[in-house]
């Protein structure tokens, strides 16, 4: 087995991880009244509105923090442009068609700014809306700003959300594992990440 | 409604008018405040604190007449002092009630996600009901009056009631109740706007107040509370009321269209992953060796 996530880089996962989902859930209360009785499941409406901005200023920390340990890896290159143009064959599976990936793939990359420029987006515009009688009346845009912001920003985190969990459940199998466990079989990380594979292969 | 018998007709030893009289209060009910006769005199206010049951609140003195700066979550209703020097250069001093405007269309109502935190009753009465409130405050990012105020210990919003509670008991609210000039009126939407609309062309035929007219903002759906105002052209000097409110076009956007296209493209984003699942099935890892 290689190691392929440390355990530093699987706490930060699963922090930012299991704050995104609390985020997702509570916010989605406050975004659609059909979806209201997430927040009454999750403690009632105000208690949810207490918890929101706070496990935000966390989900964002472990965002940045993912920023740290991750930036070098997630740095878009040439070959990854190729890869992204490829993108239709990594969908329909014919991954021997593709550019070879490194530790991550473009697609990984892309995930990874995405939800770091959603979360930054809505870390500023959430302090807006977390404490809105702080700001006075002629910074009002402020606030006009700030909800639609928020939620365009929540909008376009869940469609990444939804299309990773699914890739880190079920469409590559092995990676849900290798994000628990932190390790990959050898097979494992040729297939995917041939690139990456090569340099610790030769470790 | 069930009001009109409780409705006043006399006052036994009662000097001035019967507030509220021979009007309606059938329907939508309607505070008409007629700034030309204000005097400042802030009985309203009095009535207000009583009412509510509460007690006066710490102010701060800013060099003006004006009891504090803003309304506050327990300080429904506030004259606003503003010197004013017109284009002739007269000199007026304007006093003008704020309090919750009780619009048509609320943008609090609108902007709020809690269920059953803000109601808008059929005689058009728009209340919050702090039991529900979840204290995000949208209803202040709604509000194109900068109305609802936030209690921070209780992290609940609170604004003017229009008295719902003495309306559905047949009674006029506390502020018209105390107004000793009869700037103040209450009664049927309609009755409303008609005796504003009188008085507004007394004050141009009679009076230097060729500009005078009633404020009942059509961006908002119309006001549940209207004004009198010496020159309808610049409400602002008012103590800044907008000369055309309406429920700010990021709120309208973000709980109309947005909210579609989002749950549209969430929809869309399950059914796609499960497509694909269908369509490709998972990534298989290939057993060569290297």
């Amino acid at each position: 087995m290689i190691e392929r996530y440390t355990l530093a880089e699987r706490v930060v996962h699963w922090t930012s991880g299991l704050t995104y989902i609390y985020q997702l859930l509570t916010g989605l209360a406050f975004y659609s009244p059909h979806l209201y009785w997430l927040a009454i499941l999750l403690g009632g409406g105000a208690t949810s509105r207490y918890w929101h901005p706070l496990i935000g200023l966390l989900f964002t920390a472990a965002l940045f923090w993912m920023f740290r340990v991750w930036a070098r890896d997630m740095r878009i290159t040439a070959l990854d442009r190729e890869w992204s143009d490829a993108i239709g064959h990594y969908i329909r599976n014919e991954d021997e068609q593709l550019p070879l990936a490194d530790r991550f793939n473009a697609g990984q990359k892309f995930f990874f700014w995405v939800m770091l420029f959603a979360g930054t987006v809505m870390l500023v515009s959430g302090v807006a809306l977390w404490i809105p009688e702080k700001i006075p009346w002629s910074l009002r845009f402020l606030r006009y700003t700030a909800v639609l912001l928020h939620v365009s920003a929540a909008l376009v985190s869940i469609g990444a959300f939804i299309i990773h969990v699914y890739m880190g459940t079920a469409m590559v199998r092995g990676s849900f594992t290798a994000i628990v466990r932190g390790v990959v079989p050898p097979a494992w990380a040729r297939t995917h990440h041939r690139l990456w594979y090569n340099r610790v292969a030769r470790r | 409604m069930s009001n009109g018998p409780l409705q006043i007709k006399a006052i036994s030893g009662h000097a001035g008018t019967v507030p509220g009289r021979d009007t309606s209060r059938d329907y939508d009910v309607c505070k008409l405040i007629d700034v030309t006769t204000c005097i400042g005199c802030k009985a309203c206010e009095v009535a207000c604190l009583e009412w509510n049951g509460y007690p006066f609140r710490e102010t701060v003195f800013d060099n003006t007449y004006q009891t504090m700066p803003d309304l506050e979550w327990n300080y429904y209703n506030l004259i606003r002092f503003d010197e004013h020097v017109g284009e002739d250069g007269a000199f007026s001093w304007l006093m003008r009630k704020d309090q919750c405007m009780h619009c048509a269309d609320p943008g609090c109502l609108r902007a709020c996600p809690a269920d059953g935190a803000i109601v808008q009753y059929s005689n058009g009465i728009v209340d919050f009901q702090q039991e529900h409130c979840i204290g995000c405050q949208y209803c202040v990012t709604g509000c194109p009056f900068n109305i609802p105020k936030l209690n921070p210990e209780t992290k609940k919003v609170h604004k003017c009631t229009l008295c719902s509670d003495r309306v559905g008991a047949g009674l006029e609210p506390a502020c018209i109740k105390a107004c000793p000039t009869g700037c103040l009126h209450f009664g049927s939407k309609e009755d409303m706007v008609d005796l504003a609309g009188k008085r507004a062309q007394q004050l141009r035929e009679h009076t230097s107040h060729k500009n005078a007219g009633v404020y009942d903002p059509a961006g908002v759906g119309g006001t549940h509370v209207i004004y009198v105002l010496h020159d309808i052209e610049h409400p602002e000097a008012y103590g800044g009321l907008p000369s055309n409110p309406r429920v700010p076009w990021t709120v309208r956007l973000w709980k109309g269209p947005l909210k579609w296209l989002g749950n549209l493209a969430m929809a869309g984003g399950i059914a796609g992953v499960v497509m694909h699942y269908l369509s490709f099935g998972p990534k298989e890892v290939k057993e060569d060796k290297p």
